[in-house]
């Protein structure tokens, strides 16, 4: 066998191919269901978190700072294997799926809300001063003036972050979740060919590449005429 | 002595006082302003002309006195203060335009959310009050299209949409390139001979002269005279008076 021979039959090897593309399809839609769920969780949380903290309420606002500092300085795999393995000693059991699914989300909500928070910081002080002294009210203000500036600022970090952390699923593999890379390194080791690793690759481009792109294009969008 | 109507008094600010931390910085204000009166505000940077607005419409919380606007008490714990700020214009020296917006989208916003107007309403109201400020052929302009004149006309016309009783100016023209300061003059002049309530922080000392009912001349967080503007500006009793005008006339 050539070498070029020998590297097809390892990485694209047909057969292998043909018995594995199912449960990699699995995985994928897996990996899809998951990510959306971290996203819509995580975005929505910190957004959340971010309109409280512009409360300025003391108390709370360290406890946000604190937690979102915690979540932001420890490595994501540290608080899946957390929730995963050290939880159940305390009678707190939860699948892999929702352990991945929930350190992903407040890690995605931790960045999140610093990122919402920084753009509303960003809005000019005479913005919600000008739209107070015409009336509208705190949430008004916020909902109306603030929080569109604020938003198009947010959209390029946001959408960065949002990519980085929603790949991280593929952590998932480590606690059993059927993502991706799980059945990938799962089919691997079964058939000792490294063929599923690139489906798993491909399934993984096929899935983040059009985000990446439909990022860009929001960035563009969004951005509105400024002098 | 002044244009003024009724004699019914719009403000009464009352030994206003405001501190920020340990800086008092205006200490015991009193200020009556009738319907229909100009009343001009002088005075050094930092003496309190802005903050004194500011109280006026409560985007500052006074730490002590009384406001009174059109005979409602500003400080009660009872009073709507959204209510009573949409009959307050406010007009800044930066016209802090929501940029996201359009020029009649600015002027809609409140007369929508704050006046509950429906659409095709609120924008025919932001339509006369553009035009009433020679904007009505920028409605659909962005700030960003438009120059700092026309920005701050448009922010007139965003108050002025409200029917407000009372317009407080914070030195509307002193960020716009000296060609664009009399198309904003012009509006605010128009709007005195339509007999609106004015109080503005300025140095446009020949639009004093010529549009104002009395000038105040405050430093150092006091009011410290006033009077009509050939008496301040040509015979000022007090030395810091002489002193500003004479400074700024200078320039
Ligand atoms: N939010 C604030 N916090 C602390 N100090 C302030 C604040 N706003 C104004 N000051 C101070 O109050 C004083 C008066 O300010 P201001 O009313 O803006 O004066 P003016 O408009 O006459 O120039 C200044 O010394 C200013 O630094
Ligand atoms: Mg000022």
């Amino acid at each position: 066998m050539s070498r070029w021979e020998r590297f097809l039959d390892s990485f694209f090897n047909a057969e292998v191919i043909a018995a594995y593309l199912p449960s990699i399809v699995d995985g994928f839609f897996l990996t899809i269901y998951l990510a959306l769920l971290i996203v819509l969780a995580g975005i929505a949380l910190g957004l959340a978190l971010a309109l409280v903290r512009s409360l300025q309420v003391r108390a709370i606002n360290l406890l946000i700072v604190f937690f979102v500092d915690l979540l932001r300085a420890l490595p994501p795999l540290v608080i899946i294997l957390i929730f995963y393995f050290g939880l159940p000693n305390i009678d707190i059991r939860m699948s892999g799926f929702v352990a991945t699914w929930l350190s992903l989300t407040l890690v995605l909500a931790a960045f999140s809300e610093e990122i919402f928070w920084a753009g509303i910081l960003a809005v000019q002080k005479g913005q919600w001063e000008a739209s107070r002294s015409t009336g509208l009210g705190y949430l008004q203000t916020l909902a109306y003036v603030v929080l569109p500036q604020a938003i198009r600022l947010t959209i390029p970090p946001l959408t960065n972050r949002t990519i980085a952390i929603t790949k991280g699923t593929a952590l998932g593999s480590v606690v059993a979740v059927a993502e991706i890379l799980n059945q990938a390194t799962t089919a691997q080791s079964f058939s000792g060919n490294a063929s599923p690793l690139m489906l798993g690759a491909i399934a993984y481009l096929i899935l983040f590449l059009p985000v990446v792109v439909l990022g860009r294009w929001i960035e563009t969008r969004f951005a509105w005429r400024r002098q | 002595m002044t244009a003024t109507g009724n004699g019914h008094v719009m403000l009464r600010v009352r030994d206003l006082r405001k501190s920020f931390g340990d800086l008092e910085v205006l200490k015991g204000v009193d200020l009556e302003v009738v319907d229909r009166e100009l009343v001009f505000i002088i005075g050094p940077s930092g003496s309190g002309k802005s903050t004194l607005l500011r109280c006026c419409n409560r985007l500052e919380e006074p730490t002590g006195g009384t406001i009174e606007v059109d005979g409602v008490d500003l400080l009660a714990r009872d009073t709507d203060i959204n209510a009573m700020r949409r009959r307050i214009g406010m007009v800044f020296q930066s016209f802090n335009l929501y940029p996201h917006m359009t020029a009649r989208g600015n002027v809609t916003l409140a007369l929508r959310k704050v006046l509950r107007k429906p659409r095709a309403e609120a924008e025919a109201i932001a339509g006369e009050a553009l035009a009433k400020v020679g904007l009505a052929d920028k409605r659909d302009a962005y700030p960003s299209e438009l120059s700092g004149g026309q920005q701050q006309r448009v922010a007139i016309a965003r108050a002025l949409a409200l029917e407000p009783k009372i317009m407080l100016f914070d030195e509307p023209t002193s960020a716009l390139d000296p060609e664009l300061v009399g198309g904003v003059l012009n509006v605010m002049r128009d709007m005195r001979e339509a007999g609106m309530t004015m109080v503005v922080v300025s140095h446009e000392m020949q639009f004093a002269r010529a549009a104002a009912d009395r000038v105040v001349f405050m430093d150092e967080g006091v009011i410290v005279e006033q009077g009509p503007p050939e008496h301040i500006f040509a015979a000022p009793a007090h030395r810091r008076t002489r002193e500003f005008v004479s400074e700024i006339q200078r320039h």
